[in-house]
């Protein structure tokens, strides 16, 4: 190309700059707060009008709620008269000793008085198995494993459900409720999803035809229909299926059908650890001549298991959630005995719903953002292990 | 030349219990006896207890006269005249409408919040942040307890009414919205409607073709806008407004006219909404996230704006990883309007499995019918999504 023909190309183009752009002046300030704000908060029009719009929402909300919970709310009183309006002539909030008062049916259910100490030694040691399971650091991990997947649940049916022979007394299970059956419905499908899970994720990719079959209709199916409809299904139908001398008790059926339910959905999650796993960790461990239990055992599970641990704990807190569902058919967890405490005529009074509602939530909330902090944090451990 | 092979040698003799072909066959055939077992263990039971408590099996009650009133049907159903059947088509229908419409106001919800968790504004991004962090973490079923018993039962009575602007009355029996009454001349506004739809149709394509051959952009939500919305609202204006509305009128004890929207239904649209937007908003934000950054800085130095460049650039491409969780979502929200039976909405759960199974006694049938619909609605949603995945799917070489 010659000098002409470029010359004529710029000129054919329709804008070249030939001057210097004058600069700009420079930023007023780059730290501080009043730079947070500006850049955080009202960089251009749109986002000004964002935030006044949040800052009005939150000085509507945030100061509502503190005055409910904690400045016009009532902390001491005998019934229902020491939360209304008409009697106290003035605003009322939540009302907290309905909550004192009803605490123990909210923890315990209908469980036996004296026999509660029963259910505080049974939280005392779920504390302990998942201390020392989710603890890094604590000795014999191995030890805890044992413990909380086998010793456990083994004692805790017979502390909970008593033994006569051991002078431990039964309890039915219609008389439990409360946190105590929210943490065993919890505890139940936890410990019982995840061996199920494994085996279904592993006959889903079984190369034999009629397992495959078999885990895929299992897990499809199950995870087709809504929560409510398999438990309906094993309230009403598990009965019809067994001999009618060994009819299981409600709070059984239940367990039944959550357990089913969450091992579905953790097959899934665990599927898709297993699909992480490159090829060459199966074609080495068959290479160095483990049997199939060996591979999956000591290779395969360990760094499938490993990298769903997240997904594991995300599981568990749509688990936990999904307790509240047992509620439907008829058993008392926290949900259904706040339910049947608010519509008691003692403490019937206008906020009454709402303080017992703020009880569940806040349980809830703890439980689950606990959980999902906990997920967090091994996603960031583990994260840091792939770094290099 | 011919290479002489070596001779494979021939496999080593194993037991016949540890010739895996064996082994997988005994495996599957012991497998199948077990579950053949089982199946046949629970009909057996099934057939002697339902003997035993006189139950007919079968599904001749579908054709029964029903005998109970439902509180919100779509379908003419009367409790006198109608079948197990047609409260099975209500159920339904009720469930497809809180579904259908909480899918809608979830997404709206979702992809606003999922943008705004993203956003450079951090008061905004910690607000969205909190709404995902509470409302995920909160049992759907309190958190619609919540909207039934502790706010829309705790409105006041009928006689002292919130009225909203636009006359929308709102009570403790439900929202109540103007019902329009449309007169004779309306059918020309109609097809003033349909005309605008086609016109901006026509004109997107024109625009598309224009913008391909020149560039040059054309202003096509405005003009798609004036198209539906102003022209029929000046056809409208020349006929002197050819629609009325009929205003609820909130007497001492009752309500009249309008549309009626039960609280139950109110409370089960709010809360599943307002649930699943949490779920759609993580989505939206992963699906953002998944687009490089580069991406974003290529459209920046190009000299897009951030708008434009969010609309043209990371929207269309974050949009196949969004959808597939997206359409999980989507089930999930119809799966969970199933919890209508906590607070008392005629859905399929409650009409079917609720008063229904408890009618008839026929569990089996009732529970294996509504797990069916279910099933269906989960089977067609993957399949569409299967169908819709393979043609998004990036064409890699």
């Amino acid at each position: 190309m010659t000098m002409a023909e470029g010359d004529l190309a710029v000129t054919e183009l329709a804008f070249v700059r030939r001057a210097m752009v004058e600069p700009k002046a420079p930023p007023v300030a780059t730290k501080g707060a009043l730079f947070w704000l500006r850049t955080n908060l009202l960089s251009t029009p749109f986002n000004i009008c964002l935030t006044i719009v949040i800052v009005l929402l939150l000085a509507w909300i945030i100061p509502d709620l503190i005055k409910f919970l904690v400045t016009d709310a009532v902390w001491t009183g005998d019934n229902r008269d020491a939360c209304r309006e008409i009697v106290q002539h003035r605003e009322i909030g939540a009302c907290w000793p309905f909550v004192w008062d009803r605490l123990p049916y909210f923890i315990y259910g209908s469980y036996p008085i004296a026999d509660r100490w029963r259910v505080d030694v049974f939280f005392l040691l779920l504390a302990i198995g998942v201390t020392w399971l989710l603890w890094l650091r604590a000795p014999r991990r191995d030890l805890g494993a044992l413990y909380f997947f086998v010793i456990l649940p083994i004692s805790s049916f017979i502390l909970l459900h008593g033994w006569d022979a051991i002078g431990l007394p039964t309890v039915d299970t219609v008389l439990w409720g409360g946190v105590l059956v929210t943490i065993v419905v919890a505890s139940v499908g936890i410990v019982v999803s995840l061996p199920i899970g494994i085996l279904l994720a592993l006959g889903r990719r079984s190369r034999m035809p009629a397992v495959r079959t078999a885990s895929i209709v299992f897990i499809e199916f199950v995870r087709g229909v809504p929560l409510v409809t398999v438990l309906f299904m094993a309230s009403v139908m598990l009965p019809l299926f067994v001999p009618e001398q060994f009819s299981p008790d409600k709070l059984i059926r239940a367990l039944v059908g959550i357990a089913l339910f969450a091992s579905a959905y953790m097959a899934e999650v665990v599927r898709a650890g297993l699909q992480a796993i490159p090829k060459g960790q199966f074609e080495g461990a068959m290479a160095v001549g483990l049997s199939y239990s060996q591979m999956m055992r000591l290779i395969i599970l360990p760094q499938a298991l490993k990298i769903t641990v997240p997904n594991i704990v995300n599981t568990y807190i749509g688990l936990f959630k999904d307790t509240t569902l047992v509620f439907i058919v008829g058993i008392f967890d926290l949900l259904r005995t706040i339910e049947v405490a608010r519509i008691d005529p003692h403490w019937a009074t206008p906020v009454t719903s709402t303080t017992g509602y703020a009880v569940a939530a806040i349980f809830y909330l703890i439980f689950c953002y606990g959980m999902s902090r906990y997920a967090h944090a091994t996603e960031v451990r583990l994260a840091r292990g792939d770094k290099r | 030349m011919a290479i002489d092979l070596p001779t494979a040698s021939r496999p080593p003799r194993v037991a016949f219990y540890n010739d895996p072909k064996i082994r997988s066959v005994a495996y599957q055939l012991a497998l199948c006896v077990v579950i053949g077992v089982l199946v046949y263990g629970a009909a057996t039971n099934a057939i002697d207890n339902l003997e035993r408590a006189h139950i007919a099996s079968g599904f001749g009650f579908w054709n029964e006269n029903a005998g109970f009133d439902i509180s919100q049907t779509l379908i003419q159903y009367s409790s006198q005249a109608s079948t197990y059947g047609r409260a099975f088509w209500v159920g339904l229908l009720n469930t497809l409408l809180v579904a259908g419409l909480g899918v809608v106001f979830a997404t709206v919800i979702g992809f606003i919040v999922g943008i705004a968790r993203l956003s450079s504004n951090w008061l905004v991004a910690k607000a969205a942040t909190g709404y995902v962090e509470i409302i995920r973490n909160l049992p759907l079923l309190l958190q619609l307890l919540f909207w039934y018993n502790a706010v829309l039962k705790a409105l006041p009575a009928v006689r002292d009414s919130i009225h909203i602007l636009g006359g929308t009355v709102v009570n403790n029996r439900g929202v109540f919205l103007p019902r329009p009454i449309f007169k004779s001349g309306f059918g020309i506004v109609e097809i003033t409607i349909a005309a605008g739809i086609l016109a901006s149709i026509v004109f997107y394509l024109w625009a598309r073709r224009r913008q391909e051959r020149t560039g040059e952009q054309a202003p096509l939500l405005w003009t798609a806008l004036a198209l539906i919305v102003g022209l029929p609202l000046i056809v409208a204006a020349a006929m002197g407004f050819p629609v009325a509305f009929d205003f609820p009128e909130a007497g001492r004890f009752n309500i009249s006219g309008g549309i009626e929207v039960l609280p139950e239904f109110a409370a089960l649209l709010f809360g599943l909404s307002i649930y699943t937007a949490a779920f759609i908003a993580e989505v939206v934000r992963a699906g953002i996230l998944s687009v490089s950054r580069g991406q974003t800085e290529a459209a920046y130095s190009l000299g897009l704006r951030p708008g434009p460049t969010l609309r043209l650039i990371v929207v269309p491409q974050a949009m196949r990883v969004i959808i597939p969780p997206l359409t999980s979502q989507y089930l999930n929200l119809t799966k969970n309007s199933s919890l209508a039976v906590a607070i008392g909405y005629p859905d399929l759960v409650q009409v079917f499995t609720g008063t229904v199974l408890n009618q008839t006694g026929q569990a089996v049938e009732v529970v294996a019918i509504t797990m069916l619909v279910y099933l269906t609605i989960s089977l067609v949603t993957s399949l569409l999504m299967n169908l819709y995945n393979s043609r998004m799917a990036l064409v890699e070489r």
